[in-house]
Formats: structure tokens, C-alpha cells, sequence
């Protein structure tokens, strides 16, 4: 086990690496250059130099004057050291921009990855035990809508239905008009209240394929011999399923759901931009369309680190489930 | 549960049968039992025809007896014996009588306790087993689930078992990819043998096992049937095992029990063309012995579209113009062996 992990981790570290290259090489390539738009301005006030100068002048100053393989190392060095820098679009250290947007995107992504778990898993397992029944295909009918609907028809929808025509939620924003005079209590609420569409959305996009998979693999594990063992002890049809079924089908959700954590702090980037909820996906939408390097940069590494940590727990938790990885 | 529709046309079900009366020195009593599996098809899946796995089987088998259950591979043996448990669905037609108690008019609660008295030993050791349970779960579980011993004899009750089917008490805490094919069978015969039962369906049970293995499970169902006075219905495509094991033989062939009788007579004087021919194939340890083999013609017809009349008449080298009409009657032809052909018709 320890070997084990000493290799899995040396090996997150090399593919790390390769990940904040290609970042970099995405950033430097992208069509939207923070410094021209910058020199551009700067360049129309009355009596100012000409574009050309300032554009020198900039990128000079934000270090862009440099190759790309030598920018990346400046960068990963000062990514390996903690020197983030300050982020270009929002003037502010990027560490501090980070802390004031993260923790909106993680309530609303964990509440949403709960609310998620608690209607797909027990769905699919119905859906599964009463395979081709009524309840069955309405399951997989309400499943896929939600697979196929795009989340900015959704919201848009949702926005039109309740915003819109009864008028139930505010049409986009995390907090009221008067927000700055309500007491904590009433902070709290208005903001939750504001949260209801987004998580809404986020849910009945991503139920779906959980659902679905966690209907294949009871599927699977029902039509199984030892599934026929279990009934042909005659034990009660719930212990078949909870005790027998449910334990094997467990750890292959147990990887999705490793999987889907990281995504809790990477935001909902079209959910949040819809709603214009200040979250990470919203302000690195921002980041990345102003060509904001050292907020994305710092943005995606986090991102990439999530992943890399997030698969070796799931590879962790696995060996937990499934006694037969525990010897190996 | 399938629901056996009952419609017109080629998917009429004749489900004809004069009901049996118990008669107690039978365990079990199966009369003209049907299983048939639809067929889905078109726009809105309706049944556009059934798989006859089992199609209308009859034998006895009594107390403390084995009976051995033999045909190819397709012929509806497996089927024969889950249907018989009330493992594979409803029933399309016929009687189970276990004990005097027709097995499907159980309800659920009352199927779960007669469980314990009929038990099933899957073929494949390997994937029968739940592979996130330790083997004393395995075993033990069902025995707790039916409070079957009192709470404080229940670990040495589970080393009884275990030791019986020559395992180890500290093979408990060990999960089923542990142990090798041999033992994994072991395992499955305590866990049927733990709940007591008093019929035990031996479905190919050594058939995934090499040959050495193979005498040791056997000589083990052989030992733990005297100990216990138990009966099996012993499901094999091995004639050599059957005859070693048997006390009665039924020679299945699509669905229909074609011959049965006591071992000794249907190995001595097989009387249907198929059970002939099936016999003649066992092979004989000896290279200066010229084996005398009948070939059948042709393969076995699909089980979803039989031949009309006698199933076999495709194959049969005996056929005549009525068996190509008529479908032949179960008669017997010395005391305790039947058999299903036109050939002996007085």
C-alpha cells in the first residue's frame, strides 16, 4: 500500500507538470491579450504615446515580453514558491479574489452534489428493481430530459416560468436590493433564496447520468449468480437488494462520485454566468475572456490538482469497498 | 413475476393436466410443469412467441433417493431445476409438489421459510458467491436470517457445517477469491447444507471442476446424503458422473423428459432412440474397445419453434409418419422405467 501510493503520487506530480505547460501554452496562444487591450486604451487618451510604445512598455512590465518557455518556467516557479502575483483584470492579489468567489460555488456545487446522490441513487435502484415497469421508464424519461437539456435553455427556461411570470426569484444576482439592511438571519435567507434556481438547474442537469448509472450496474449486479444464491436462501426481498445488490453496486459510484468532487470547487461556469452568481465559474469566465494569465493560471492548477487528488482518493477508497483490491 | 398470458393463435399455452395426488412416500412430485419464456418483439414488445425450455415434465422422486438429470446442453435441465425451486419466475403450467404443498400457491413470506428445506448448489463456484462477503457471512447468514439456531451455538453450529464440507473454521473471516474452485464449491455445499435442508437441486455441480476435484465434491454429496438422509435432483450433461450417483435417471431432450427409470435399467436397456444414442457417445477407458456410436443427424432444433409431433423425430433414425403428428405419451415398460416414443406402443 505504501509503495503503492508513493508511486501514484510521484506519478500525479509528473502529470501536474505537463498539465500548467499546456495551461501556459493555452493562455499565451489565446486571441484575447489583456495587454493589447490595455495598450489600446491607454493609447486614445489626449496626447498619449502611440499604441506600438505602450504595447512594448506592457508587456515589458507583465512579463509577456518573453518566450513562452521561458515564461512558463517564471510561472511555475512562482507557482511552486506561492508568489500567485495579483490578478490582472481585478487588480487584487489572486489568492484573495479566489477566497471571496470560491465559497459561494462550493455551497451551491455541494448542495446541488447532494441533492444530486440522494434523487439518483435511490432512483436508480428503483428504476433498476422494477426494471421495464411504469415507474422504470418514467425514471429514464425524466432522466434523459434532463441529459439532454442544454443548462442555458434550462435556465433560461426556469428564469422565464419563475422569474419572469410569477415572479418567485429575483431574475439574476446572489443577494437583494436591500441586502445591506437585513439582520444576518435575513443575509442568509435572501441569499439561499437566491440560490434556489441555480442548484435547481445544476441538479436536473447532472441527475440524469447518475441515475442511468447507477440503473446499469444494479441492473448488472441483480442479474447476477450470487444474486440467485441470495434469493434462493430465502432471504427477504429487501435484504437481497440493500445487503447484497446495493454493497456491489456501491463501487462503481464510489469512482463517479471521487471523480465529481474536484468539480464542487471548479464551479458552474455556465450555470453561474447565466444566473450572474459571483462564483468561480463566473469570475474565471471574466478571467479568461480579459486574458487575465495569472488568475487562470492559478485557477486551473488548483483545478488540476483537485482532479489528480481527487482520482488517488477514489483509488484509496476503492481498495476500502472492494476487499479484493485490499490484498493486491 | 411473468404472467402466463393466455392468448390465441401459435401462442396458445396448453396447460392440460390431471392433478396428482400426494402420495407421502415422494418428496417430490412434478406433473407435466411448464416453463416458457416469451419472446419480445415489435413496435410495443408484445410476445410474438415462448421459449419452451421446459415443456410439460413428469417424474416422482422419493425420500433419500438421487435422481439424475441428464440431456445436452440447451435441453432445459438448469431450467428444470430452478422452476422446480420457484427460482425462475411463475410457472406456465403443472404441478410442484414439495412435500404435498404445491410450491407456487405459496406466498412469498411462506416461499422464504420453505427455503430452508430446499436448497440449490449452483454450477459455477466462482460467481455464485457474492465476492463482498467473508464465507462465514456467506454460510452463517441465511441460518440468522431464519433464526435456525439460538444465538450462542451459532458460531460452533457455522464451524459444524464448515468442518462437514471439510473446511477449516478460520477459513470465516476469508473472502470467496481466496479459495481455489474446489473449495469455493465446498463452500456453496455448506451454505446450502447450513440451512438443513431436506432436498438439495445439485445443479452441474462439479462441471466447472478438473476431474480430481470433481470425485472429491461428489464422494462429499455422497457422505453428507447418508449422514442427513438427503434427496437430490442431480443436474449433469456427465452420464459417468450420473450413473455413479444416481439412484433414478430422466433423460431430457427440448424440454421433455424423454426416458426415466432406476439407473440400473435405463444404463442396461435404454429404450428411446435419444437416450440410445446419447449413451452410446459415454466413452469407454479402453483404446481395443471399438466403440459402437450412433450419430445423431443435425442439431438440436430451437427450443422457441419445435417440431411438431415427437420433438425428436428430425433426428430419430426410428422415425415413422406418426411421429412426424402424433407427440407420444409417457408409458412404462417395466416396472418404475417410462418412456416417451411410439416405438414401444403395445
Amino acid at each position: 500500500m505504501r509503495n503503492f501510493l508513493i508511486k501514484r503520487l510521484l506519478l500525479s506530480i509528473l502529470i501536474f507538470f505537463f498539465v500548467v505547460f499546456i495551461i501556459y501554452l493555452l493562455m499565451r496562444c489565446m486571441p484575447m491579450s489583456y495587454v493589447e487591450t490595455m495598450a489600446q486604451q491607454l493609447s486614445q487618451a489626449p496626447g498619449s504615446k502611440p499604441y506600438e510604445e505602450w504595447l512594448l512598455q506592457l508587456n515589458a512590465q507583465y512579463g509577456l515580453d518573453k518566450g513562452i518557455i521561458p515564461g512558463f518556467f517564471d510561472q511555475l516557479k512562482n507557482l511552486l514558491t506561492g508568489n500567485f502575483g495579483d490578478s490582472w483584470k481585478f487588480t487584487v492579489p489572486v489568492v484573495q479574489k479566489f477566497n471571496e468567489v470560491i465559497w459561494v460555488s462550493f455551497t451551491m456545487g455541494g448542495i446541488a452534489f447532494i441533492l444530486e446522490l440522494l434523487i439518483a441513487i435511490p432512483l436508480g435502484v428503483i428504476a433498476a428493481t422494477k426494471q421495464y415497469s411504469r415507474t422504470d421508464y418514467a425514471v429514464t424519461v425524466f432522466a434523459l430530459a434532463g441529459i439532454s437539456l442544454p443548462t442555458f435553455f434550462f435556465a433560461t427556461l426556469l428564469k422565464l416560468v419563475f422569474s419572469v411570470q410569477l415572479g418567485w426569484f429575483d431574475l439574476v444576482g446572489l443577494i437583494g436590493r436591500d441586502y445591506n439592511h437585513l439582520d444576518a438571519w435575513g443575509q442568509f435567507l435572501d441569499k439561499a433564496h437566491h440560490l434556489v434556481l441555480p442548484i435547481v438547474t445544476l441538479v436536473v442537469i447532472s441527475v440524469g447520468s447518475l441515475m442511468r448509472y447507477t440503473r446499469t450496474n444494479m441492473l448488472e449486479v441483480l442479474n447476477s449468480d450470487y444474486i440467485r444464491t441470495a434469493r434462493a436462501k430465502g432471504l427477504s426481498e429487501k435484504r437481497v437488494i440493500y445487503h447484497h445488490a446495493f454493497r456491489n453496486t456501491l463501487i462503481p459510484l464510489v469512482t463517479i462520485v471521487g471523480g465529481s468532487l474536484p468539480g464542487l470547487f471548479a464551479g458552474a461556469l455556465i450555470t453561474e454566468t447565466l444566473y450572474a452568481i459571483p462564483g468561480i465559474g463566473w469570475t474565471s469566465y471574466q478571467a479568461m475572456t480579459a486574458g487575465d494569465i495569472p488568475f487562470s493560471m492559478f485557477y486551473l492548477s488548483f483545478l488540476a490538482i483537485l482532479t489528480l487528488a481527487g482520482n488517488l482518493l477514489a483509488d484509496i477508497l476503492y481498495a476500502v469497498v472492494d476487499p479484493r483490491v485490499r490484498i493486491a | 413475476m411473468a404472467k402466463t398470458e393466455k392468448k390465441t393463435g401459435n401462442l396458445t399455452i396448453d396447460n392440460t393436466f390431471t392433478p396428482v395426488t400426494y402420495d407421502p412416500q415422494y418428496i417430490l412430485m412434478v406433473n407435466k410443469l411448464k416453463k416458457y419464456f416469451p419472446i419480445k418483439g415489435g413496435m410495443v414488445s408484445q410476445t410474438v412467441g415462448y421459449v419452451r425450455a421446459v415443456d410439460g415434465i413428469t417424474f416422482n422422486l422419493k425420500r433419500g433417493t438421487t435422481m439424475g438429470l441428464v440431456g445436452e446442453s440447451g435441453c432445459g435441465k438448469t431450467t428444470a431445476g430452478r422452476t422446480i425451486l420457484r427460482l425462475s419466475g411463475g410457472k406456465t403450467g403443472g404441478q410442484v409438489l414439495f412435500n404435498g404443498q404445491e410450491v407456487y400457491d405459496l406466498s412469498h413470506k411462506e416461499l422464504r421459510a420453505l427455503r430452508t428445506k430446499m436448497q440449490i448448489i449452483f454450477q459455477d463456484p466462482f460467481s455464485s458467491l457474492s465476492p463482498r462477503l467473508p464465507v462465514g457471512e456467506i454460510i452463517g447468514e441465511a441460518v440468522r436470517e431464519h433464526h435456525l439456531v439460538p444465538k450462542e451455538e451459532f458460531n460452533d453450529y457455522i464451524d459444524q457445517v464448515m468442518d462437514n464440507c471439510g473446511l477449516q473454521p478460520f477459513h470465516k473471516a476469508r473472502y470467496p477469491h481466496e479459495f481455489s474452485g474446489g473449495q469455493r464449491q465446498r463452500i456453496c455445499i455448506a451454505r446450502a447444507l447450513a440451512l438443513n435442508p431436506e432436498f438439495v437441486v445439485c445443479d452441474e455441480p462439479v462441471s466447472a471442476l478438473d476431474v480430481s476435484i470433481q470425485a472429491q465434491i461428489i464422494n462429499l454429496l455422497k457422505e453428507l446424503q447418508e449422514k442427513y438422509q438427503l434427496t437430490y435432483l442431480f443436474i449433469s450433461h456427465d452420464l459417468s458422473v450420473v450413473e455413479h450417483i444416481s439412484d433414478t435417471v430422466g433423460v431430457m431432450y427440448l424440454g421433455n423428459l424423454v426416458e426415466y427409470g432406476a439407473t440400473e435399467d435405463i444404463f442396461r436397456n435404454p429404450l428411446h432412440p435419444y437416450t440410445k444414442a446419447l449413451f452410446s457417445a459415454i466413452p469407454i477407458p479402453d483404446p481395443t474397445v471399438k466403440m459402437d456410436r450412433i450419430v445423431l443427424e443435425g442439431s438440436i432444433p430451437s427450443p422457441a419453434n419445435p417440431p411438431s409431433g415427437c420433438k425428436f423425430h428430425t433426428r430419430c433414425a426410428n422415425c415413422m409418419e406418426r411421429c412426424k403428428v402424433e407427440a407420444p405419451e409417457q408409458k412404462e415398460i417395466e416396472p418404475g422405467h417410462y418412456v416417451v416414443c411410439h416405438l414401444y406402443d403395445k
